[in-house]
This record gives C-alpha cells, structure tokens and sequence, in this order.
C-alpha cells in the first residue's frame, strides 16, 4: 500500500484550482493533481489511478466519472460514489457544501475523512462567493438598466432624476412589477421603436 | 386552499415537459400541490439529491431506479418509480465526417428504419466507432447496445460506447472524442443547429414503445407520503393528457422556452413536441409519428414488464444473475400506487400490470377496468418479444 494518498481534483477554473489545492496541502501531504480540461476525463483519471477524485458538483462533466464505477474489473482499483461508505453525516456536509467525491473502494475512513473535511470547507466558502457574486452581478446590470431607463424618461419629459426615478418607482407599483423590470421593458420598448 | 411545497429534481429536457407542465398550467395546484422545481447540472447530482432528500421526487432515466435495486453505480439508495414520464424520445446522430461517408455509400436518412441504418453505420464506420451517451444507466444506452447486439455482435468490440454530458457533446464532436451520439432532446436538434452532425435515426425505431424517463422517489417515501404521491401521480397525468393535444404544441414549446425552464428558441422544442425534426444542417425534414409520447397509449403505466426488460438488459452486460435481477426490477416500478391515484378520474388503466414487450406490431385492444384500451404497437426492430414471464 503506498503511503501518500493520490487525489485528483477535477476544476477548469484556475484559480479555483489553486485554492482547493492550497487547501489539502494545509491538510496533510498527498499527491495532488488537477484535471482541467473536461476531454476524455473518465480515461485520463483512471490512467492516474488516483484514491480520490474530487469535482464541483454543478459540474455537468461529472457524469462522465458513473463509468468509473461501472467500468472496474475485479482486479481495477474500483472507484465508488463516497455516499455509500462514508462517515454519518460527511457525505452530506459535501453535498450541501456542493462537493462530490469520487473514493477507491476500501480506503480507511480515516484516510478520508481529513481531505473531505479540508475539500468541504473550501467548497462551502466557494458556494457563498458564488452566490454572492450572482447577486452582485444582477443588482450591477439592475442598476445599468434603471439608469438609462431614467436617461431615456429624462430625455423624453424633460424632467430632473429624481422625477424621473419616481415615475419609474410608481409605474412598477401600479403594475406590481420590479422597478427593474419596469425599466428592461422601457429599454426594450425603446430599442424597438428606434 | 393549503398548499403543500414538494421539492423537484429535474435535468432541463424537453421531456420535463410534464413537470413543468403540471406547475405551470395548474395541474398540481388543483391537487394542493406545489412543485419546487429544482434544475440538476447532470444525472449522477439529480440521483443524489434524490438520494439525501434535497428533493422528493425526482425526473429519471428510467434505468436509474433499476440500477441502484440491483446494486449498480454509486447510488446508495433505493428508489420507487412511480410513473413514467415519458416513452421514447431519443435520437442516434452522427458527426459531420460520418455522415458525408454514409451518404457516399448511398445511405438516404430516411429515419425509419433502424435495420438499414445500423448496417450502413457499422459500415461506415470502418475499424472503430465511438458513441456519446449522456449517462451510463440510461434508456440510450440500453438501446444502443440492443441494436447493435442485434444487428452485429461481432462488431461490438469495436464500437466504445463513451459518456458524455448532452451540453459537451458538440465539443466532443469537434475534438474527434467521438464519432456518433445518442442523446434525447433538445440536444440532438442543437448538434444539427449548430452543423455539427445529422441525425440518423429516432430511438423509436428500434423500440417502438420505449420507458424513456420516470419519476422517482425513495423507496418507501410513497407509503409514508401516501396523499402526497398519488397527488403528483394525477397532476403529471393530466400534465401528459394537456400535452398530448395537438393544439398544445405551440404553447408547451412556448413554456418550455422561457428562461426559467429550457431558455432556447421555442421553435428547437417544438420539433420534438411535434415529431417534425430536421435531420440535417441543410435542412432536410422528417415527420416521426410518436416520436416522444407523454400521455397516449397510457404511457404514464410503470409497467412492471418494463423495469424486467431493463433488469435483463443491465444484468446480461454486468454478468448478474437474470432471474433475481429481474424479480428485484419487478418491485421498482409501483403500477400499484399508479392504479389507487387515477382511480376515480376517468383513465382506463390495463387489467395486468405485466406485457410481454414488443408483442404488438399493429394497435391492440387488451383487457382493461373500463374496457376501451387499445395500446399503441410496442415492437422490437428485431421483432423479438421479451417474455418477463419466460427466462431465455
């Protein structure tokens, strides 16, 4: 049996990558290496014979690892989904925290266990950036549109911004829409009409 | 009225179309229903978050449930079935470079006929060929393998069948992973959209009547949750009974292109929804009858024959013994729970809850509670019967 435990994380984002990476280096010493690229994943991984494979679970390429499990002969180092031999309760910390973990059939839990719970933590810090940066980004284009919507009422009426927002803000109420709303539509109608 | 929120796996498929439909049109309201739908980025997440009870119920590949009875792939659960969503559906398509090939051999595309079509792929395809299949427990796989055993058992050992997510597929066609695909819709028409390959023909016509999806819960969850399964049972019946009016068409495609569901042009959706595909990128058109079927023929009854074929199949390619895999498949698919939901709303239900498979090459009436069932023809291009009954 060989000493270091070989992991293998699946993840295109570089960054992304270096993190996680980061992670299990601060959580014990075993062979890291990143697949990035989804082309071929199943035959590349299994090439490695890794003991761990870990990959985001939004990531469709995901699939691709089911062979793995299927495809073992008796004698392959058989690769299972982690859910069905984990520890109570770690399994589905990483699936909540967005992780799935792909573990060599017969791995001591206690091998596992430091690299999952390293891999979780970094995952759910992934998990709240992800959905903080949606957010963020929604309200950026959100306000971009409201602005030219209040441009174009300006233009047209002749009226200050703030009248302007206030037009905006009550059309949205008597229609009970989102000001946001309200203003793609203005932007929508606009652009059409020329 | 009080509603009950139950949380909903899907993949976003034209053949979601019923759970959406069932949200979107009202169906499940009326049963106090209120669908969460929840999207999966692929089939190995959608089991998963059925298996740890992010979701209650869940669209299936139909040979998911019967994998993880038999112990098959990573699933650590059992499931139910308790109906089936969706028959048929799926198309075969080759790359560009393929298809120029069988059309030099004089192939005509005529999408019918799954014979000639897989002796011209064989034989096209020269030393090996390379398929896509969105995931290895799949209605794709299980057809794909029929056809070519069917056909050419010597050639299997040069055909590698390959997954390979639905979204990558044009890509892995691109960088030479792989030389033909088999997948459902809306990804066969976005490869021929996008001119990366023509169709060659509709899954249908290898199995005429073939359990494409179903919807899934964990095993036991329907006995507990009583009410609330045979709820969802109605309300996805009358989903499939909306969708199978043909002046529903334009409409579904319509729902199904919103942003929030499919987010593609509705006319791509409508070619399934209508059975008119276009089958090359220079536009050559194919009317496919039944190509995905939602509600006639009682396509919702989870057949338990259905669940044996599939354990046979599976069994047969993973050296497991036939006859217990088949008695464990034949617990999976709960034609019981199916019979007690559509009791008193006016559906004809069948007498069995067995056939035998690929028995009927025109339409035939069978026994039935109310006596006017006629089942659409269900035959094998092979017309071979399975015999859930009779072990081979």
């Amino acid at each position: 049996m060989q000493d270091k435990l070989s992991i293998i994380v699946v993840e295109a984002d570089r960054d992304r990558a270096i993190l996680i990476v980061d992670s299990l280096r601060e959580a014990g010493d075993f062979e890291i290496r990143v697949i990035s690229d989804p082309a071929g994943l199943a035959r590349r991984i299994k090439a490695h014979e890794p003991d761990i494979v870990l990959i985001d679970v939004a990531d469709p390429s995901r699939d691709m690892l089911e062979e793995l499990a299927l495809a073992s002969q008796p004698r392959d180092r058989a690769v299972a989904m982690f859910v069905d031999r984990s520890e109570e309760g770690l399994s589905t910390a990483a699936v909540e925290a967005g992780l799935s973990a792909y573990v060599v059939d017969g791995l001591q839990p206690q091998r596992i266990k430091p690299v999952l719970e390293a891999a979780i933590a970094r995952f759910r810090v992934f998990q709240r950036m992800r959905a903080e940066l949606a957010e963020t980004k929604r309200a950026l284009e959100e306000r971009k549109v409201i602005d030219r919507a209040k441009g174009m009422i300006m233009k047209a009426r002749g009226i200050t911004e703030d009248e302007a927002y206030a037009l905006l803000r009550r059309a949205a109420m008597d229609q009970n829409k989102r000001i946001a709303d309200v203003a793609q539509a203005l932007v929508t109608a606009t652009g059409l009409l020329g | 009225m009080k509603q009950t929120v139950i949380p909903v796996g899907y993949m976003p498929l034209v053949d979601a179309a019923p759970l959406i439909v069932a949200h979107e049109m009202g169906f499940a309201a009326e049963e106090g229903l209120a669908l969460d739908l929840q999207p999966a980025p692929s089939w190995s997440s959608l089991r998963d978050m059925l298996a740890f009870g992010r979701v209650e119920a869940a669209h299936m590949l139909a040979p998911v449930p019967v994998a993880a009875a038999l112990g098959l792939g990573g699933a650590g659960a059992e499931f139910s079935v308790l109906s089936v969503l969706s028959v048929n559906g799926n198309v075969i398509g080759v790359s560009r470079e393929l298809a120029d090939r069988l059309e030099a051999q004089g192939h005509s595309f005529a999408f019918d006929d799954a014979e000639t079509a897989g002796r011209a792929l064989i034989g096209a395809a020269s030393d090996r060929l390379r398929i896509g299949i969105p995931f290895p427990f799949s209605m794709h796989m299980e057809l794909l393998s029929y056809w070519i055993d069917a056909l050419e058992p010597a050639a299997r050992h040069a055909i590698e069948i390959r997954t390979v997510p639905p979204p990558l597929m044009a890509d892995a066609i691109r960088a030479g992973e792989i030389d033909a695909f088999c997948v459902g819709e809306p990804w066969g028409s976005i490869t021929v959209e996008h001119a990366m390959g023509s169709l060659l023909l509709p899954g249908r016509a290898i199995w005429s009547f073939a359990p494409e999806k179903v919807l899934a819960v964990r095993k036991g969850w329907a006995d507990v949750n009583r009410p609330l399964a045979e709820g969802l049972i109605r309300a996805l019946w009358r989903a499939g009974c909306w969708l199978s009016g043909p002046q529903s068409h334009v409409l579904a495609a319509e729902l199904l292109s919103r942003s929030a569901w499919l987010d593609l042009p509705a006319e791509i959706i409508d070619r399934a929804l209508s059975g008119r595909l276009t089958i090359t990128p220079q536009g050559l058109q194919r009317h496919v009858p039944g190509f995905l079927e939602f509600h006639n023929g009682v396509a919702g009854f989870p057949w338990r024959s259905q669940s044996q074929w599939i354990a046979r199949q599976l069994a047969a390619r993973t050296q497991l013994d036939p006859a217990d895999a088949s008695a464990r498949a034949a617990q999976v698919f709960r034609s019981d729970f199916y019979r007690s939901a559509l009791r008193k709303t006016g559906a004809d239900l069948p007498g069995a809850s067995s056939k035998i498979e690929g028995a009927a090459s025109v339409e035939t009436a069978v026994a039935s509670e109310r006596g006017t069932l006629i089942l659409p023809p269900n035959e094998f291009f092979n017309r071979r019967f399975f015999d859930p009954d009779r072990s081979e």
